[in-house]
């Protein structure tokens, strides 16, 4: 620890802080717009300067580390004066050099309100300019759907250049010309490639990289904000929601160390405009081959009708990828109180068995536990389009240094370098663990290895190689399986899979399998002909045209819900808006559905279901917590080994914008999918 | 008048072989291995003795700056010497010379430096305009190696490779930590310091950025020793130095003099002469076009030294001697500067970015007064505001020679202001006289 004086107190700070968080640790604020944690230091917008005793010009304090001061003449720790003539002076200078060639255009600005700049100025410029000639105008770039530039506004602080190249791995944006013709842009205007390029109008500390599909919506004053979970994808990004009215305007990070830290992608991001379109606002009734609008009577008679003409063994659920784990709950008890043993969450026909344990199916390592591995495996799985979040953890890992990656399985471009193993699971046989093992090796399996007809020995042949290479030892349990669908590990905990002598999905979505099939936003598989299908969900996407029964149901925003990411942690999704129409929250749709099938569920509120629901499976209560698991499953799932064929392994997500009834519906998602259709094309060139 | 024999650079002017041979006939590579027996102290030592002072403008002493190197390379990094041949500053052409012709004396001060500091490798980055002097420093490089006097088995026992590198003409890139950024192939951007070249250079590694001449005259000084070179100039401004007396002087010239002679005497014995005579003599740059410039009643007698020009608030830098007659404008002169360093800028920090345009937009109305008075308080303080806010020195650079403007020829641009004032036209008013 170092000693240092921060405005005539004296604090002890460790010597490799710099200047700017000993500061802060003394309770000083500091301005500035090119410093950001989690980014490279640049020290190019010289806001941070403060005064250093002993030197002559003002020190950039995000620069300077606190070892780098020299003590007084007599060993007293250094002096840094935050508060001085020279520091107000120089900040001044700074703001007004800023302000020069920024248009103040802020009445028409997306930034007003909670702009860096705007606030800054407030709080350390002066009241007017002085300068006379003519502003600098800078031409607008095109760098992509997405993010809406206008350069004039810009400041060069360059935290978007260094978040591409150093966050998001794809060094796309860059500053071309120098001294005040400085620009940034991409190369050639290109579109942006990265799927989390929607961070950096985060990062902007200005108005000049805005949000394209948000322009000139709304003002964030007028916003009502709400904090909630993310489910476009497995990991749970914590996400803020920000509503007006009924409509959600956009999603936002929150802050998550344990998670997505400051990041979120774009799918997260940018899929608002899905939450509109293709909504499904009142009951539907298939008559005569054509859905009808019918009142949530009329739907729930026809579907009593059917229910009680078949038998409880020819009635079935499938449960989508975006249920929340009270709905799953509330279906699976439904479907057991009609007497039927037919409901799987395993939509994508992933080949896992909750029963062995819940360490076998969640990704034990956690996500900060990524910061801790020294070596990382990746089978079956595209981490950079299953869980752009996660990649960039992995990637952050791999910049720290001192870590190896392996990849058996798709060959792809996942931002980081790595040694490639194979391309199925003979090489994941084949695997020996080499002399150079590693202390705490994260071993990661996708989807993609386990959604085929050998999954459970590729996953038993997984569990041997990762236990082989040591991945489970006291302290450190790397064994981790990575999710795609939002519902799934929160589903497999209250054990929606098929019970004795239940059907598969596969099994269940068969030609005449069943006489009543119940979809809970089940829109990722083709249910054949045969059975009447009810299905419970937000959007007319291919559940909504296969059902003969259309009950609308609440989407993610729009219930009060737990999720249960990846890691087996469970979060709580607030709700930000309203259903439409006659849409109601999806419990409540079992609840009243489940009265008129004459298997009342006991409970009448949401907070009964929890409480039911968390009696049974105590650990959903614990939000934002992760409860450990028993490693012993993955021994036991290693003994499983049985013949794998040779297939290689295929991610299970082909279309990253795609992979949703919401994203499907979403017109900003669609036109980043055609471009990112085109990319392979224009490689080819 | 600094004697023929105590000339350092015997073929300034090209009037000889600038190759291996010829520069063997005037000493350079004589004696060499003896220098690098008497050890890597001794040598560090003999260079503070000497008193040589960086010859790239900021003065600081070269054997300290050796000095700062790794004793040992313990950490399986190289170290590395760079010479710092990217000269751009307006006004200034002494490395140029050096280069073309007398490139033996670098080469083999590359050699000795590098062995003083323990680097196994000298780059020598070279401006982007210098097309010619670096094809011949190139091709006497070629010569050296050819004679085994560096690369890896050499005559001198020491290895040492040494590699020219071609700049692209960016004057940022004259910057220490911006030219270690262009050679590593990257935007000539000035990087944070610290860390310091010498801990985390070129590549991450020990590196000591050196200006030509300073390593053009090692050879020298060790071979006739520190003695020698103290002889001459003042304390702390010790040793022969190149200066490039140009503008209005009847011959404007490079020449090799002792340090601490007084300008008239320089202007006299080399340049012929202020043109028009002193009495037309307006001001001076003295030290390229960063420094500010001296009013001709302070510099007529002042020593060309760090010291006697720090004193009047100006400076040596490169030692350019930017010399104006009365028939200058002035205004005109420091706006032309000021647009130099608005165009050369990088545009990483935001005051030197933002300010230099400023200062020139400013400094191009007050060159036909089309500005208030106000304004020149309100310049000065903009100046104030650029200089020592910066990562490097671009931006002290861009607002001294402003600085020094108004601090001598305020009265200049009140004129002008008057005088644009009483007659607020664009063209100017034809006399009924014409």
């Amino acid at each position: 620890m170092a000693k240092l004086i921060v405005d005539g107190t004296e604090i002890d700070v460790p010597p490799e802080y710099t200047l700017l968080q000993a500061c802060e640790a003394a309770g000083a604020e500091i301005p500035r717009f090119c410093f950001h944690e989690r980014l490279s230091i640049a020290g190019n917008c010289r806001m941070c300067l403060v005064e250093v005793k002993g030197s002559p010009k003002p020190v950039a304090s995000c620069a300077w580390a606190v070892k780098d001061c020299r003590p007084g003449p007599n060993g007293e720790p250094p002096v840094v004066n935050t508060k001085t003539a020279m520091v107000k002076k120089a900040r001044e200078g700074v703001m007004e050099f800023l302000l020069i060639n920024h248009p103040l255009d802020c009445p028409i600005c997306d930034q007003g309100g909670e702009c860096d700049l705007q606030d800054q100025a407030m709080a350390y410029g002066v009241d007017s300019s002085r300068y006379e000639e003519n502003k600098r105008a800078v031409e607008d770039k095109y760098i992509g759907p997405l993010v809406k530039t206008f350069m004039t506004r810009c400041i060069q602080c360059t935290r978007c250049i260094r978040f591409a190249s150093e966050v998001a791995g794809v060094p796309e944006l860059g500053a071309i010309g120098r001294g005040e013709d400085m620009e940034i842009t991409t190369y050639l205007e290109h579109a942006m490639t990265s799927e989390l390029q929607g961070n950096v109008i985060d990062l902007c500390p200005v108005g000049a990289l805005t949000s394209k599909p948000y322009a000139f919506q709304a003002r964030p004053w007028e916003l009502i904000k709400t904090e909630s979970v993310d489910v476009m994808d497995a990991v749970g990004s914590n996400i803020r929601v920000d509503t007006r009215g009924r409509e959600v305007l956009r999603v936002l990070p929150r802050l998550n160390e344990d998670i997505n830290e400051e990041w979120i992608s774009d799918k997260t991001r940018f899929i608002w405009d899905g939450l509109r379109t293709q909504r499904l606002d009142q009951p539907y009734v298939r008559e005569r081959g054509k859905l009808r609008p019918a009142t949530w009577n009329e739907a729930f008679a026809a579907i009593a009708k059917k229910v009680k003409g078949v038998k409880p063994e020819k009635i079935g659920a499938i449960v989508g990828d975006l249920a929340s784990v009270e709905e799953v709950f509330a279906l699976k008890d439904l479907i057991e109180k009609l007497g039927s043993p037919h409901i799987d969450c395993r939509q994508d026909g992933v080949q896992i068995d909750p029963s062995l344990g819940r360490a076998g199916y969640i990704f034990n390592a956690t996500i900060a536990g990524i910061d801790e591995a020294d070596s990382i495996m990746i089978v079956g799985s595209n981490p950079r389009r299953e869980a752009p979040i996660l990649n960039a953890r992995i990637r952050k890992r791999w910049r720290a240094g001192g870590v190896k990656i392996g990849v058996i399985g798709e060959r792809a471009n996942l931002t980081y370098d790595y040694e490639y193993l194979g391309t199925g699971p003979e090489s994941l046989a084949n695997f020996k663990p080499g002399r150079d093992k590693t202390k705490k090796p994260l071993w990661i399996i996708g989807q993609g290895a386990l959604a085929r007809k050998d999954g459970t020995s590729v996953l038993a042949a997984f569990m041997k190689a990762a236990i082989s290479a040591g991945a489970l030892s006291d302290g450190w349990n790397g064994i981790s399986m990575l999710h795609t669908a939002a519902s799934r590990v929160g589903a497999l905990d209250v054990g929606a899979v098929p019970g004795e002598g239940g059907m598969t999905v596969e099994e269940m979505a068969k030609k005449d399998a069943l006489g009543v099939l119940f979809l809970l936003g089940a829109d990722e598989i083709e249910v054949e002909k045969g059975a009447f299908a009810v299905y419970i969900g937000t959007h007319g996407d291919r559940g909504a045209h296969r059902a003969d029964v259309i009950l609308p149901g609440a989407a993610y925003t729009e219930k009060s819900g737990i999720y249960v990411n990846t890691e087996g942690r469970p979060q709580l999704a607030n709700r930000a808006a309203f259903p439409p129409g006659d849409a109601r929250e999806d419990w409540a749709i079992l609840r009243a559905l489940s009265e008129q099938l004459e298997a009342k569920l006991g409970y009448d509120s949401l907070a009964e279901l929890r409480r039911a629901m968390m009696q049974k499976h105590p650990h959903l209560g614990k939000i934002g917590q992760i409860e450990r698991a028993d490693a012993s499953a993955l021994e036991k799932i290693a003994k499983l080994a049985g013949n794998v064929d040779k297939t290689a392994f295929a991610s299970p997500i082909t279309e990253f914008y795609l992979t949703n009834p919401i994203a499907r519906a979403s017109a900003v998602m669609a036109e980043c999918a055609a471009l990112a259709a085109q990319r392979p094309l224009q490689a080819a060139e | 008048m600094l004697a023929d024999k105590d000339r350092i650079f015997q073929n300034l002017y090209g009037l000889h072989d600038w190759g291996l041979k010829g520069a063997r006939e005037r000493g350079a590579w004589d004696g060499t291995k003896a220098i690098l027996e008497k050890g890597r102290d001794w040598i560090i030592n003999e260079m503070k003795a000497s008193g040589l002072r960086g010859r790239g403008g900021a003065g600081f002493p070269t054997g300290m700056k050796w000095s700062f190197m790794p004793k040992e390379y313990k950490d399986g990094r190289p170290g590395y010497l760079v010479v710092n041949a990217d000269e751009s500053e307006p006004g200034t052409c002494k490395d140029r010379e050096i280069m073309r012709h007398d490139p033996h004396l670098l080469i083999e001060g590359c050699l000795i430096a590098g062995f003083a500091m323990g680097a196994s490798a000298g780059y020598i980055y070279i401006r982007g305009e210098y097309v010619r002097e670096r094809e011949r420093l190139q091709a006497a490089i070629d010569q050296a190696y050819d004679a085994k006097l560096i690369g890896q088995k050499n005559i001198h026992g020491y290895p040492f490779e040494l590699y020219v590198h071609h700049g692209a003409g960016a004057y940022i890139c004259g910057e220490e930590t911006a030219l270690l950024e262009s050679l590593e192939g990257k935007k000539g951007m000035p990087r944070l310091k610290p860390p310091f070249p010498a801990n985390v250079g070129l590549y991450g590694c020990p590196t000591t950025v050196n200006n030509v001449e300073s390593i053009a005259v090692a050879p020298d000084i060790l071979r006739r020793g520190a003695a020698w070179f103290a002889g001459f100039g003042r304390p702390n401004n010790f040793g022969t130095k190149l200066f490039c007396i140009s503008g209005h002087v009847n011959k404007p010239c490079n020449v090799e003099e002792a340090m601490s002679i007084p300008f008239r005497e320089l202007i006299e014995t080399h340049a012929g002469g202020i043109r028009g005579g002193w009495d037309n003599l307006l001001a001076v740059i003295p030290g390229g076009s960063s420094v500010p410039v001296v009013p001709a009643h302070q510099i007529i007698d002042c020593p060309m030294d760090f010291d006697a020009l720090k004193d009047l608030k100006s400076g040596l830098g490169t030692a350019a001697v930017i010399v104006m007659d009365k028939s200058t404008d002035i205004v005109n002169a420091i706006a032309r500067i000021s647009y130099f360093y608005k165009h050369e800028s990088c545009g990483q920090c935001t005051p030197c970015r933002e300010g230099t345009g400023w200062m020139w937009r400013v400094l191009t109305r007050m060159v036909e007064g089309r500005a208030q008075k106000r304004e020149i308080d309100q310049l000065l303080e903009v100046a104030g505001q650029v200089e020592g806010h910066t990562i490097c020195a671009l931006g002290d650079a861009a607002a001294w020679p402003v600085q020094g403007l108004i601090r001598h020829f305020r009265g200049e641009i009140e004129k002008r202001i008057d005088q644009y004032a009483a007659n607020p036209h664009s063209e100017p008013v034809r006399m009924a006289a014409e």
